[in-house]
């Protein structure tokens, strides 16, 4: 039997205001616990709440980005609940009239081909706080800084087909918050936050199956995982002539498997209604339309600038379109180097090799985008070979200086000095009767390739700095003389 | 629309209001009173009316994003039960 996944992702994603939804309370990540929750968030009575303008700038931003409808009149409505982390009893969310309503993006797959994912909404709404379950004195403690802090849930449709295609969603996701600015995008520190609705049928089957709602999966690795084993675990059962029971399950990443969190309680019946504290919230086609205006260059259509301004591949432009600062820093190296292909290839290769074996992000490089295109700049004109290069790459990471200094310092000049090649070349033919003996006798279709013992004798002579071209030209002019 | 002890009950928990099992009845037939008023509203047709998400014919004004409040942790927290750390301590809860 052949089984399709049906995945839809469910995206919390932390708006960077500088205060809260419906307080002035600050959001600062870190602070002191409760030292950032003022009456409004711990629901004092006689408060009221006064929705943050920029909140509603930056969601319509993403749905702009999005090619989604923007409502020009949302509610809020109360989502009621009770946890020790919801002070007020209830969530302020929206969900009949949302402030972003259908759209689609395109996500980018690893084999190279794109599909469209579908936007089925996205609502603003305001986090909880969080509880702390160690012990204290065999209580919970609760800090309440976050309880307030505005964030989007962005509601795809059930369009994606494997693992694979939902990071990659996700990824996209994650790269249109980041360079609309409206989010930091820090999964580590649950600025962005996915939940991941599973299920499986039968290749061909039309009829959904029965889902379930995976929760805490909190890096795109984990998605990865917790959406392979949850289609695993439901396929056996289905295989076995049972059923997949519709319930929320939680993702151990330790144990790389997913359990039931379903709890003794009454099912959860958040009996919505719209807020009364809240009056609809209506704005009007020219505001939305000046931030259409307003919007940065978003990944899409930078990839399509680099490839035909840069001359790029697409896998290489897709590369360096994914974040905001990646993109920043090809743009800065290469226009201070002219070198595009190189820019590109050192930036995905060596600088992306590096930051991943340090687990940092491109903006705290060691390397500066001057500094690589410094080296650039000395790969271009042959002061240095790209062997050498990758020696000054890494005296560069170990704060040495500039591309220049290094060379300087430690003479890495590539010798470019006829004269002093051609000694080289002399000394190791000289030093080489057999091979010099096997390169006259070997047929002619075979010489090139018997050069490459010469001139691997030569480089290590040279210590690697002698110039590759002229030990290619002096060396054949030299062997074919004896022949 | 009459409302079985059942249905009482089990909002009452969704609530967190107790209803002891004295006024239990009670508490139902109030319910269906106040459900049968709204099954009157219920039958009028509303086809083409906008539902109405806030009696005031006003729209919401919106404020600037500035951080206006000040760290007030020591006063709140003087109202809980128990505190510690500067957290609110309450009965252990894990989902």
């Amino acid at each position: 039997m052949e089984w399709e996944i049906v995945i839809g992702l469910e995206v919390h994603v932390q708006l960077s205001t500088e205060s809260k939804l419906f307080s002035g309370a600050s959001t600062r990540f870190g602070a002191a616990p409760n030292t950032q929750a003022c009456a409004v968030d711990l629901a004092m009575p006689g408060t009221l709440p006064v929705p943050n303008e920029q909140a509603f700038r930056y969601a319509i931003m993403f749905g702009l980005a999005m090619n989604a409808e923007i409502s020009k009149r949302s509610v809020f409505e109360r989502k009621n609940y009770f946890y020790p982390d919801l002070p007020k009893g209830y969530q302020t969310t929206q969900l009949e009239q949302p402030i972003v309503g259908a759209g689609e993006v395109e996500i980018h797959l690893e084999d190279g081909g794109s599909k469209k994912v579908r936007l089925h909404h996205a609502h603003l709404e305001e986090d909880a706080g969080k509880s702390l379950h160690e012990d204290f004195h065999g209580m919970s403690g609760i800090d309440l800084n976050r309880a307030g802090t505005p964030l989007i849930e962005i509601v795809s449709e059930p369009d994606m087909r494997s693992a694979a295609e939902a990071v990659a969603y996700l990824r996209k996701i994650h790269s249109i918050v980041t360079y609309l600015g409206i989010s930091d995008g820090d999964m580590s520190q649950g600025s962005l936050r996915c939940d991941a609705n599973v299920s499986v049928r039968l290749k061909g089957e039309e009829k959904l199956g029965t889902r379930t709602e995976l929760k805490n999966i909190n890096s795109f690795r984990f998605v990865e995982r917790a959406i392979k084993v949850e289609a695993e675990r439901q396929i056996d059962i289905l295989e076995d002539g049972g059923s997949i029971e519709q319930e929320t399950r939680l993702y151990d990443a330790d144990k790389n498997e997913t359990r039931s969190m379903r709890s003794k309680e009454v099912a959860n019946d958040y009996r919505y209604f719209p807020c009364p504290d809240l009056l609809p919230v209506v704005l009007t086609e020219e505001y939305i339309e000046q931030l259409r205006k307003e919007l940065p260059e978003l990944p899409d259509t930078k990839a399509e600038r680099f490839q035909s301004e840069f001359n790029l591949s697409a896998y290489d432009a897709d590369q360096l379109t994914q974040d905001r600062d990646s993109a920043e820093y090809f743009e800065t190296v290469c226009k201070s180097c002219g070198e595009p292909k190189l820019a590109a290839n050192w930036i995905t290769g060596e600088l992306a090799a590096l930051l991943n074996r340090k687990e940092i992000s491109i903006a705290e490089s060691p390397v500066s985008a001057t500094q690589l295109a410094g080296l650039i700049t000395r790969i271009k004109d042959n002061t240095i070979s790209s062997k050498i290069a990758k020696q000054v790459f890494e005296a560069i990471c170990e704060g040495e200086g500039s591309a220049d200094d290094i060379i300087e310092k430690r003479g890495l000049k590539q010798v470019s000095d006829t004269g002093a090649i051609e000694k080289m070349v002399d000394e190791v033919i000289a030093a080489s009767d057999a091979q010099v003996d096997n390169y006259r006798r070997a047929d002619e279709s075979k010489r090139p390739k018997m050069m490459g013992y010469f001139v691997g004798q030569i480089m290590k002579a040279s210590k690697g700095q002698a110039n590759p071209q002229m030990i290619n030209k002096i060396l054949k002019e030299k062997l074919d003389a004896l022949l | 629309m009459a409302v079985d002890t059942q249905t009482v009950e089990k909002l009452a928990e969704l609530a967190r209001i107790a209803i002891s099992n004295a006024t239990i009845e009670e508490v139902s037939s109030r319910l269906g009173d106040i459900l049968q008023l709204v099954d009157q509203l219920q039958a009028i047709n509303t086809d083409g009316v906008i539902p109405m998400a806030h009696p005031l014919d006003e729209v919401q004004t919106l404020r600037a994003d500035a951080v206006t409040e000040t760290d007030q942790r020591n006063s709140f927290l003087s109202l809980a039960p128990q505190s510690d750390e500067g957290l609110y301590l309450v009965p252990k809860v894990i989902d």
